[in-house]
């Protein structure tokens, strides 16, 4: 599979048809906080992405984080704050909606279609806010437009070769370049990314990582990973979270020399 | 996992549970063997049979054929959309008592029948669907069941139900422009052709949702709900139309059944009834509509052949233990059903994994 | 309605609500550990009331030691009918324990109507808990029925403590939350499954044998309890014990009260407040949890 095509430049409209300012940030989280039974798994997090930047969220595990893009994505109810989305208060709208509106998400577990080829997997979620499902005459398998838009999407993930095939046979690097294609053929401008790098080896981490850059310019990326180098080498700014709070918030070279995330996180060694 | 709390891990469980076996339907893209023409050829059969064989099997294979719409309308759900639905004979019962009602003592048309009873069985879906549609998993089976059960209980306890024995049809539907009578479902070979009509209908309503955008939805919903909902889907709404369309459909199957039974009683709703549809479903092979049609073939002569004095002499009075068994034997080794067979012989697995085509 | 009648349907309504309980329990342990869904249950309910029919003759008047005999012998084929059938059960997915027990319960069916055959019988109360106490004018509640709710009671107390406060207990609770981990920790998952299978038949046994000289035992008596078991666990939350009893109450007082007031249409009336629920709070009353 040649590298080459993740790092040729893709036209910036192909997947982000609205105005690509960074200056306003396009996804924001205010004062979110979620308790469970009185335990506060986020407690009065802020945090915001804006296009064109990567913000990575790092912390120890019970930090926090899924809880928080678990917020972000509508499965999640907060139990306070706010999260606004390209203008929109959409702290009440369903995930569907948000995914409707560009926010898109993946899984640390891969969520693939299994048993449908790489093509459909990506056709089906790109016929997501397709008008007219109630249109049973046309065939689904028929729908060029929405070929069109996974074969673009497998085109920047690197799988268009394996479009044919039946997804659980490809490797796990594959699938979760598969996972990140899916989300792509939404026409998402933003995205939430909940450890892709899970389980991929030293080359599969490369690829995908010159995929998150690739998407780095027409896209606002939130990105959740434990692989610390792979952080430090793509993300723009990088919060860190302690027991669901925020403890530093800053880009990756004042993360690094902050005293207080040496003692809670990089410090002890993970 | 590391999952919230929030997550209900036990609710999760139930979900995937019935979620994950339940099988491919070839919709998306597969075509099983023979494509088109075996269920066309399979509706030649249907419709020559009259031709050779007696009235009382011609009666039965009405009967047969009227499962098998039943058990098409299930598979919808089942099958395309993952939903297993303990309470589907609410609805073909509905169907049927409706057919009769409105039947009076004199008859109704056929024209004013047929959206009568789907419609009646399409509403009591939709209300049941929204409110079963808030579970998932076990919940959903044991909600279908109980809401089956309510109506069960105001057609068996009911004056205007017509109590535990039922209520006769004194009339048979007729279709007529002014005088002149089109189609007499009285007549048992209109009838016969009007059901086998009915049933190659479906089949191809079936097949052609299953193969538009809302049938794939629905096919991506049985996969991975969570996913479809990742990517915008608002998978509530899809869910209930299948609901209500399955619904609908069964009832079409209930008409036609107080039709040939000549009257209805309340035992159409009982979950033996809803037990036995998904029974014909599994002995098919869940995931398809050939399995289903096979299925209800399969079942029905089954308990025929269970019952049947004439060739079990005294064990036909315990067809519940013969066919209890059975369906244990059965279900233990072909959770695949029949068609299941027929895939494995074929080696159908194998020609998927390597050259799978993409559209 | 005056009061006396009122304090009648009261308890009529509680000792339903207890009865319930008690098979609802089983049902809702076996399927929150074990994950099984059980159409049979109704089965073991009807099993527990035809033994009181069979061994009365054996037993005479010694009524509790019948329960006992009864609730041991129910145990035991418990423990047996978990390890020749239901331990299959356990990785197949719901449609196919869904249709595995269904067919179960038609072969119970048969064998009962082998056994016993298919008429209706009554059963005695001991001649101990005969008659009743007035409850002003002419109303009389009979002793059974009092004794009825007491052991329920006693065994719901039973099944708290058990659940809560012994090891056994921790085991099931470990169980119900995280299956694996549990097997990790080395306790032997099976012998667990077994016994918290044949409690729960033993449980839904005993509620037969209690509920037995109350409302006659007939063919049918395992069905309608089973749904109504659905409606109550649906109600209560699966997996919660406490969730169970306070479903089984409320269910206990809308049935006998609907009886009442609604005549035909009582039979509705459950279903109407498990809509309700669902519309409410589908995830059931109580948080799960015991």
């Amino acid at each position: 599979m040649p590298t080459g095509s993740l790092m040729s430049a893709l036209p910036a409209q192909v997947f982000a048809p609205r105005e690509a300012t960074s200056a306003t940030p396009l996804l924001e989280a205010i004062g979110l906080g979620r308790r469970f039974r009185g335990l506060a798994a986020v407690d009065n997090v802020s945090i915001d992405v804006c296009v064109g930047e990567i913000h990575a969220v790092i912390g120890t595990n019970g930090a926090g984080k899924s809880t928080l893009i678990n917020m972000l994505s509508g499965e999640l109810a907060p139990s306070a704050g706010s999260v606004r989305f390209g203008g929109n208060d959409v702290t009440r709208w369903s995930q569907p909606r948000r995914a409707r509106a560009g926010l898109g998400r993946s899984y640390q577990r891969t969520t693939i279609f299994a048993e449908f080829s790489v093509l459909e997997n990506c056709r089906l979620t790109a016929q997501a806010s397709e008008p007219g499902p109630w249109r049973i005459w046309e065939r689904a398998a028929n729908d060029t437009r929405a070929i069109a838009v996974a074969m673009r999407a497998l085109a920047a993930a690197g799988l268009d070769g394996d479009a044919g095939r039946i997804a659980s046979t490809l490797s796990h690097g594959a699938k979760r370049q598969l996972e990140i294609a899916m989300c792509l053929a939404t026409a998402p401008r933003a995205l939430l990314l909940d450890e892709p790098l899970a389980g991929m080896g030293a080359e599969e981490t490369g690829r995908m990582l010159a995929l998150l850059a690739s998407l780095k310019e027409t896209h606002a990326i939130l990105l959740v990973e434990h692989d610390m180098d792979a952080v430090f080498k793509v993300a723009d700014r990088i919060t860190v979270m302690v027991n669901g709070q925020v403890i530093a918030s800053d880009v990756p070279e004042q993360i690094r020399s902050d005293r207080a995330v040496r003692e809670a996180y990089l410090g002890d060694g993970h | 996992m590391a999952s919230d709390d929030g997550a209900d891990d036990l609710r999760s469980d139930a979900a995937a549970g019935t979620r994950a076996d339940v099988g491919a339907l070839p919709d998306i893209g597969r075509r099983e063997a023979g494509g088109w023409l075996v269920p066309a050829a399979a509706a030649l059969a249907f419709a020559a049979l009259p031709l050779v064989v007696s009235p009382y099997a011609q009666d039965l294979i009405v009967r047969i054929a009227i499962y098998a719409i039943f058990a098409l309308s299930l598979e919808l759900l089942v099958g395309a959309t993952g939903l297993v639905s303990l309470g589907h004979a609410a609805f073909l019962g509905i169907g049927a008592y409706v057919t009769v009602l409105a039947s009076g003592d004199s008859g109704a048309s056929l024209a004013l029948l047929v959206p009568l009873a789907m419609a009646a069985a399409a509403g009591y879906a939709i209300v049941v669907g929204a409110l079963s549609l808030r579970t998932r998993g076990v919940y959903f089976i044991m909600v279908t069941l109980a809401f089956a059960q309510m109506a069960y209980f105001v057609v068996h306890d009911t004056k205007a139900g017509g109590g535990s024995d039922g209520i006769f049809l004194y009339a048979k539907p007729t279709l007529a422009i002014g005088a002149q009578t089109l189609l007499d479902l009285g007549q048992r070979l209109p009838f016969y052709y009007t059901v086998v009509a009915v049933l190659v209908l479906t089949y191809a309503f079936i097949a052609l949702l299953l193969g538009s955008r809302f049938g794939h939805a629905l096919a991506g919903i049985r996969v991975n709900e969570q996913r479809m909902r990742a990517a915008g889907f608002s998978t509530t709404p899809y869910k209930l139309a299948a609901f209500t369309i399955a619904g609908a459909l069964a009832g079409l199957a209930g008409l036609l059944l107080a039709v040939k039974d000549g009257a209805v009683n309340p035992e159409l709703l009982s979950w033996h009834e809803s037990g036995a549809v998904l029974l014909m479903l599994i002995f098919g092979g869940i995931g398809s509509l050939r399995g289903a049609v096979l299925g209800a073939i399969c079942f029905t002569l089954l308990k025929e052949l269970f019952q049947s004095e004439a060739l079990l002499g005294s064990l036909a009075s315990h067809w519940q233990l013969t066919l209890g068994l059975t369906i244990i034997a059965f279900v233990a080794a072909l959770p695949r059903g029949l068609i299941g067979i027929g895939a494995r012989l074929r080696g159908v697995r194998a020609a998927r994994a390597g050259a799978a085509r993409s559209t | 309605m005056t009061t006396a009648t009122f304090l009648v349907q009261c308890l009529n309504a509680v000792q339903y609500g207890l009865l319930l309980f008690l098979v609802a329990s089983g049902l809702t342990l076996i399927f929150g550990i074990m994950g099984v869904i059980n159409l049979a249950h109704g089965s073991f309910y009807m099993l527990g009331a035809y033994l009181a029919f069979a061994l009365a003759p054996w037993f005479g008047d010694w009524f509790l030691m019948r329960l006992v005999a009864g609730v041991a012998l129910a145990a035991i084929f418990g423990y047996l009918l978990e390890w020749v059938f239901f331990s299959f059960l356990y990785e197949r997915d719901h449609l196919q324990q869904v249709l595995l027990t269904y067919a179960l319960i038609l072969v119970f069916e048969e064998l009962r109507s082998l056994a016993v055959g298919n008429d209706v019988h009554g059963v005695a109360a001991p001649a101990w808990l005969a008659g009743g106490f007035h409850l002003g004018g002419l109303m009389e509640y009979p002793w059974y029925r009092v004794f009825a709710s007491a052991a329920c009671l006693v065994v719901a107390l039973a099944l708290y403590a058990v659940v809560n406060r012994t090891r056994l207990g921790m085991m099931i609770r470990a169980g119900a939350s995280n299956r694996d981990m549990v097997r990790g920790l080395g306790v032997d998952i099976r012998r667990l499954y077994r016994i918290v299978f044949a409690g729960g038949v033993a449980l839904a046994a005993l509620a037969g044998m209690i509920a037995a000289p109350l409302s006659s035992v007939y063919p049918g008596m395992g069905s309608s309890v089973l749904i109504i078991c659905f409606v109550v666990v649906v109600i209560g939350g699966i997996g919660s014990i406490t969730g169970a009893l306070v479903a089984s109450l409320l269910v206990g007082f809308v049935d006998t009260f609907g009886k009442v007031f609604f005549a035909e249409w009582s039979g509705v009336g459950v279903y109407v407040l498990m809509a309700i629920v669902l519309v409410w709070r589908p995830e059931g009353l109580m948080k799960r949890g015991f």
